[in-house]
């Protein structure tokens, strides 16, 4: 995307921002290199190779990982446990997977060896998830390379509870126009500390994310992408207490786009903070090595906090999650920050800061895929009224240059949404592509008018708050409530009994190939 | 006198209609669509728009005439009948006739993930110009956000002495929301609470008597602010010292 200087920002305050983004995840960094958590460990045995359940269903990643948490000693990692156990076994790893379910081997009890004999010993077995991995990002550069892409996606949200019935409703609306499928996650997964296994067909307000639920939708899609000659991209949600194995399923099964937010958890699922931080630079580790698109979760500050007085909260979040993807090796061409358009619409003149807001972002975040959000707290059963505020938002997006173009429902805040739904939202937005097609390349603003008034103003916000978070830490703003006037301490909220300090020998096979792999 | 939905003419009884059919779009498809909308009692329907999504749906616009009516005279509505005071009026209230700060938890419960209903009641900033109750003096206001299980709410109700519990429930799917409020209403009984507390239902498809129906005091959908809340809940409270 060509992007311009329309609003004639102050590069040294952008710079400034990004500086203090820096200072704050220096910092945090700092915590999340001594810490692991019990799924980080998780996800090295999913890329190992490790799956299943046992007989009372709980995933098998689960088992082996309590069993060094209760008889071992997690903070070495688990990937010295799983290598001592094959080693002394002698057994190859399907062949001890299959003695563990069934009792007759244990993954606790061995000798433990060095951690380089360790890496030795895991290396076939990384490199076949690798090699996974490094073919499915191939395929989906095959697939961009035949079909092209479009410069705004439209992004489509599926939600039935049945991955069967999903897959329906996600083709009909990839034929009817949709670039990209998010499949909405069942409500409460982001607080199960596993992931559920197999196909699932109930669910509540979404669908389980399984492994198997993304082999058949990408599965789905790919017939879909040949038939309509478009790349599909499929979405899940690299989030909650699972986050860092949602990213090692999404990366084996070829997804294209993770929601991976470096806070959303935190301030919204009320997970606790250090566990979130450390989880977020792994699951971000891996989705940066799996061409994985990340999209970030501003949007939602602005459905709990004022969008008019709390829009510079939005920037100084894109700044800080621009910083943690750059940490864990993200290019800005896999950064999708996220931003929502939802400013009440009887403020006079609330579409031109939404354009300020939008333009701002494209502005100073050039190269990246921005993800823009429809409005939804203004939405009400009156459906005519939320068609209409779903054009306007769809003209903000067009005439901003916007990348990732979530599509918004007109029945938003009565159900989710009937086939119906989808098409007139897509034909919408369609019309507004085509009829103002060349918005974003004519349009300018008035050098003193509200709209440039506006984005200073935004962005002197965000880097005030930026300064005052950088003086102190990230970890103290989110006690303070910076951020969507939510407040979480350090020390509350889920999952903290499942963060460890590393030991001093502590070792990741999975993290030591991605950070390798980093350019 | 009976009455018809009003078109252009009186009693006209002119409808709109929009579905989707499992068909692929088509004079077929359209056909499909008239006849429904006639087995649906619609008088000369006239499909006005068939679009094609994909190849196994397609979408209609219908309109036509009902030979329904109906008579106002005979509908009765159970709607909450309190007057709306204002947020001053309200606090007034509160000092003058109970002499004590009013304590409210509130909490989107279950699965639900959404606070939009329950932050615009609650939050300082309240919605639409209709400050939450936050900002009410003499009134404690606990807001326990999104996914709260009913055990953890009640709990929370207990520590901090609630007169008021507010249930919010905004987007679910297949009334999983229902066996989740009535849950709540067993637990609370079984806790020996009910009668301790006001228990208001709010939400997008919360009405009085649906909020009535499954053992709550009173029950608030859309258009109802933190006023419209705190009023009722003062006004009871009121009535149920009186009432000794």
């Amino acid at each position: 995307m060509k992007t311009y200087d329309k609003l004639n920002l102050d590069r040294t305050v952008v710079a400034q921002c990004r500086g203090y983004a820096k200072a704050i995840g220096d910092a945090t960094q700092t915590f999340i290199d001594k810490h692991t958590t019990v799924t980080v460990e998780r996800s090295v045995l999913r890329l190992a190779g490790v799956d299943g359940i046992d007989k009372f269903d709980v995933p098998i990643p689960n088992r082996l990982v309590d069993d060094v948490k209760k008889k071992g000693d997690l903070s070495r990692g688990v990937s010295v446990y799983l290598a001592s156990a094959l080693k002394a076994t002698g057994l190859p790893l399907d062949k001890f997977l299959a003695d563990y379910r069934e009792g007759k081997a244990a993954i606790v009890g061995h000798p433990l060896v060095k951690n380089d004999e360790a890496r030795k010993v895991l290396k076939p077995y990384f490199d076949a998830s690798f090699a996974r991995i490094d073919a499915n990002r191939a395929k989906r550069q095959a697939y961009l390379d035949r079909f092209g892409k479009r410069d705004c996606e439209l992004y489509l949200i599926v939600a039935t509870g049945n991955i069967y019935e999903d897959v329906v409703q996600a083709q009909a609306a990839a034929e009817a126009g949709a670039d990209i499928i998010a499949v909405i996650r069942s409500t409460g997964q982001s607080l199960l500390d596993f992931v559920p296994y197999g196909a699932t067909t109930e669910g509540f307000g979404g669908t389980f994310a399984t492994q198997e639920n993304f082999r058949i939708m990408r599965k789905a899609l790919d017939e879909t992408s040949e038939k309509v000659g478009r790349y599909i991209k499929l979405v899940n949600y690299a989030s909650g207490l699972c986050m860092p194995e949602i990213a090692a399923m999404g990366a084996l099964e070829r997804l294209d786009v993770m929601l991976n937010d470096s806070m959303y958890g935190i301030i919204f699922r009320d997970i606790n903070m250090q566990r979130t931080f450390v989880d977020q630079y792994f699951s971000r580790s891996l989705n940066a090595y799996a061409g994985i698109i990340i999209n970030t979760g501003e949007d939602n500050y602005l459905t709990t906090a004022d969008a008019v007085d709390k829009a510079h909260t939005v920037l100084a979040s894109q700044f800080i999650n621009e910083r943690f993807a750059i940490q864990a090796g993200l290019p800005a061409a896999q950064m999708g920050l996220g931003h929502a358009f939802e400013i009440d619409p009887a403020i006079q003149n609330g579409f031109l800061y939404e354009i300020a807001q939008a333009e701002m972002a494209r502005e100073i975040f050039p190269d990246c895929p921005l993800k823009y959000m429809p409005p939804t707290k203004h939405s009400t059963g009156n459906i005519f009224q939320t068609h209409a505020m779903d054009t306007l938002f769809n003209a903000a997006a067009t005439m901003t240059g916007q990348s990732i173009h979530l599509l918004g429902m007109m029945t938003e805040a009565i159900h989710t949404p009937f086939l119906a739904d989808r098409h007139l939202a897509i034909e919408n937005a369609r019309m507004v592509q085509t009829t103002m097609g060349a918005m974003y390349d004519e349009l300018r603003f008035a050098p003193d008018g509200i709209v440039v008034k506006r984005a200073e103003e935004v962005l002197r916000g965000a880097h005030g708050l930026l300064k005052s978070i950088a003086e102190t830490s990230l970890f103290d703003a989110l006690e303070n409530g910076v951020f969507a006037d939510v407040k979480r301490p350090r020390d509350g909220g889920k999952g903290l009994d499942g963060v460890f300090l590393k030991h001093p020998d502590y070792m990741n096979a999975a993290l030591e190939r991605l950070k390798e792999a980093r350019p | 006198m009976k009455i018809r939905p009003y078109g252009d003419t009186s009693n006209d009884g002119k409808v709109q209609l929009s579905f989707t059919l499992p068909v692929k779009a088509g004079a077929k498809g359209i056909e499909c669509a008239k006849e429904f909308a006639k087995q649906m009692g619609m008088i000369d329907p006239n499909v006005v728009h068939c679009d094609a999504m994909g190849e196994s749906f397609s979408m209609y616009v219908v309109y036509g005439r009902t030979p329904f009516s109906v008579d106002p005279e005979l509908i009765t509505v159970n709607e909450l009948e309190t007057p709306a005071l204002s947020m001053e009026e309200v606090e007034t209230l509160i000092a003058e006739q109970l002499g004590r700060d009013v304590v409210f938890v509130g909490a989107s419960t279950g699965t639900d993930a959404h606070t939009v209903g329950i932050d615009a009641i609650m939050n300082m900033k309240g919605y639409a110009g209709h400050y939450g109750l936050e900002r009410y003096k003499h009134v404690k206001a606990y807001n326990l956000g999104s996914q709260v299980q009913n055990e953890a709410f009640i709990k929370k109700a207990r520590e901090v002495h609630a007169d008021v519990l507010l249930v919010s429930q905004t987007v679910t799917q297949k009334d999983v929301h229902l066996a989740n409020m009535v849950e709540l209403v067993e637990l609370l009984e079984a806790e020996k609470m009910r009668d301790d507390v006001l228990l208001i239902a709010g939400g997008a498809r919360i009405t009085h008597e649906l909020a009535k129906e499954l053992g709550y005091d009173a029950g608030f959908g859309p258009k109802k602010y933190a006023e419209d809340v705190a009023t009722y809940a003062v006004l009871e409270l009121i009535r149920r010292k009186n009432r000794g």
